[in-house]
C-alpha cells in the first residue's frame, strides 16, 4: 500500500511530501508516501498524486521525458481506477489540451481545455494569487468536513490558467475571481485541485487526509 | 471570495533572525523556523524570509532554514536576498520556497527576470522594487529605483522599471519605499498606488508600517493586493490575527479561518 507522488522535474515535491506525511500521521494512516520518478513504482502504487508548477507545455514535456510514465499513469489510474489527485498543473494535465503559449495535449481524462482566466473586473490581478473560498458544485468525499461557501475555509491559489470542464458534472468546486474559476474537478476515481492543498493549512491537510482514505 | 494577504517578513542573517522576535514564548527567539511556525499558527497568509547574510561562507545557511520551514509550515513561503543566478532560484525552490524574490540582480541584468520566469514560471518570480522619491516639492511625483538599502541611485524610473520587469515575466512586485522603510510612518501611498495601477500583477506593499491603519491604507488607498510588515509583528505589538481582524472591521476581505 503506497502513495506515489510523481516526480517529473516539475518543481519542489519536498513540501508536498511533508504535507502528505503530516496528514497521514494526524489521521492514523500508515501507508508509505513515496516521491518517485519510476513508472514501475507508479504502476504498483495504490494512490497516485501528480503535482505540477510552471507552464502546461513544460510539465507535459517533463512527463513525456520519463520513458513509460504516461503509459503507467494511464494504465494504473485510467484503466485500473486507482485513486488519483492532480495538483495545480498536475490537475490541468487531466484535461484534453492546454492552451498556454501553444496548444499541448493533456492526458485526456477530463473533457475540456485549460485556458487563461479572464476576470470580469479589470482591477483583479493575474496571476490569481492568494487565498479564496470554495463554492461546492456537488458533494465529494474530498470535501468531507471542509466548510465551503463564502464563510468557509480558504485554499491557496497561484495560477493564470484553469481547466474549463466541458461536462459540468465533472465540476466539484469553483472559486470566484471576477467570475467562476475551476477549483476542484472529479470523476470516478480521479480528482484534481487547482489550488495547492500542501500550502493551504487547515483546508489543505484535511483534503489530503480525505484523499488518503478515499475509496471510490 | 478572494482575500487580501498579510505577510510577516523575517530578516535572516547567517541562519538566524536579525534582532530576534518576541511575540510568543519561543524557546529560541532567534530561530527563523520557530518564528515561522508561530506565524503559521497565527494565521499569516504567507511568509517572507529576507536573507541578509553578507559573508560568502554562510550563504548556504538559508537553504537549511527554508528546508526546515517547509517541513513544518504548510503555507506559502517567499525567499529573497542575494538571489543572483538560476541556480540560486532552483536551490531555493527545491528546499521548499514557493516564490523567490529578485532584487539587485534584476536591476543589473533585466534579462535575468525573463530567464528565471521562463525556467520556473511567472508565478514563482517576484521582483523587489526598492524606490525612493526623487521629485522636489511642487514637482509631479517621481520615484527612482535604488539599490543597496537605498544608498545607490540607478536613475531608473520606478514605474517604468516595474512595467518592464512584469513584461519580462515577474508574477508579483514586492514594492518597498526606501523613504518609509524603518520609519513606522506608513506606506508611501502615492507610490504604491502608482505602481499597483500600472502593472497587471499583484503588488505587495512594504516599508513603513507602524500601526494597523497603515495596513488598511496600503490596500484601500494604495491598491496593493497584499501588505508586508516586520517590526509591528516581531515585537508583539500586534498579532497577525489582530491585524487581520482590524482590517476586516475596516471593510477589507480577510481570511479569518479558525
Amino acid at each position: 500500500m503506497t502513495v506515489a507522488i510523481v516526480d517529473y522535474g516539475s518543481g519542489n515535491l519536498h513540501s508536498a511530501a511533508k504535507a502528505f506525511e503530516r496528514a497521514a500521521r494526524e489521521s492514523g494512516f500508515t501507508q508509505p508516501i513515496v516521491v518517485t520518478s519510476s513508472p514501475e513504482a507508479v504502476a504498483r502504487a495504490d494512490r497516485i498524486v501528480l503535482p505540477g508548477v510552471g507552464a502546461f507545455a513544460d510539465c507535459r514535456r517533463g512527463l513525456d521525458s520519463i520513458d513509460g510514465m504516461v503509459a503507467a499513469l494511464n494504465e494504473r489510474v485510467h484503466k485500473r481506477g486507482r485513486p488519483f489527485l492532480g495538483i495545480c498543473v498536475g490537475m490541468q494535465l487531466m484535461a484534453e489540451r492546454g492552451l498556454e503559449h501553444k496548444v499541448t495535449d493533456g492526458l485526456g481524462w477530463v473533457a475540456g481545455e485549460v485556458d487563461k482566466i479572464a476576470p470580469a473586473d479589470p482591477s483583479l490581478k493575474i496571476p490569481h494569487m492568494g487565498w479564496n473560498t470554495l463554492n461546492a458544485i456537488k458533494p465529494h468525499p474530498l470535501l468531507d468536513g471542509i466548510e465551503t461557501g463564502p464563510q468557509g475555509l480558504h485554499a491557496y491559489f497561484v495560477h493564470s490558467y484553469h481547466l474549463k470542464a466541458a461536462d459540468r458534472s465533472d465540476l466539484v468546486a469553483q472559486a470566484d475571481y471576477g467570475g467562476p474559476i475551476t477549483a476542484i474537478v472529479g470523476r470516478d476515481t480521479l480528482a484534481g485541485t487547482q489550488f495547492h492543498p500542501e500550502k493551504s493549512q487547515r483546508l489543505g491537510l484535511r483534503l489530503i487526509a480525505n484523499f488518503l482514505k478515499w475509496s471510490p | 471570495m478572494f482575500k487580501v494577504r498579510v505577510i510577516p517578513c523575517l530578516d535572516v542573517k547567517d541562519g538566524r533572525v536579525v534582532k530576534g522576535v518576541n511575540f510568543v514564548d519561543l524557546r529560541d527567539a532567534g530561530d527563523p523556523v520557530e518564528a515561522a511556525i508561530a506565524y503559521d499558527a497565527a494565521g499569516a497568509d504567507e511568509l517572507t524570509f529576507l536573507d541578509i547574510t553578507a559573508s560568502h561562507e554562510n550563504r548556504d545557511t538559508i537553504f537549511d532554514v527554508v528546508t526546515r520551514t517547509a517541513e513544518a509550515c504548510f503555507m506559502p513561503l517567499t525567499v529573497g536576498g542575494g538571489v543572483r543566478t538560476v541556480d540560486d532560484i532552483r536551490k531555493l525552490l527545491q528546499c521548499g520556497a514557493d516564490k523567490v524574490s529578485i532584487n539587485t540582480a534584476a536591476v543589473a541584468k533585466r534579462e535575468f527576470v525573463k530567464e528565471a520566469a521562463e525556467k520556473f514560471g511567472n508565478q514563482c518570480i517576484v521582483v523587489a522594487v526598492d524606490a525612493k522619491k526623487v521629485s522636489k516639492p511642487g514637482e509631479p511625483a517621481r520615484w527612482e529605483i535604488f539599490t543597496h538599502g537605498g544608498r545607490n541611485p540607478t536613475g531608473l524610473d520606478a514605474i517604468d522599471y516595474a512595467r518592464a520587469v512584469v513584461a519580462l515575466g515577474a508574477g508579483e512586485i514586492l514594492l518597498t519605499s526606501m523613504d518609509r522603510d524603518g520609519t513606522r510612518s506608513g506606506f508611501d501611498i502615492p507610490l504604491t498606488r502608482a505602481i499597483a495601477d500600472a502593472v497587471p500583477v499583484p503588488v505587495v506593499a512594504s516599508g513603513g508600517v507602524g500601526n494597523l491603519d497603515h495596513l488598511v491604507e496600503g490596500i484601500r488607498d494604495g491598491h496593493a493586493t497584499a501588505v508586508l510588515a516586520a517590526s509591528i509583528f516581531h515585537f508583539g505589538e500586534y498579532t497577525v490575527r489582530q491585524a487581520k481582524e482590524y482590517m476586516a472591521k475596516a471593510g477589507l476581505p480577510m481570511r479569518l479561518d479558525p
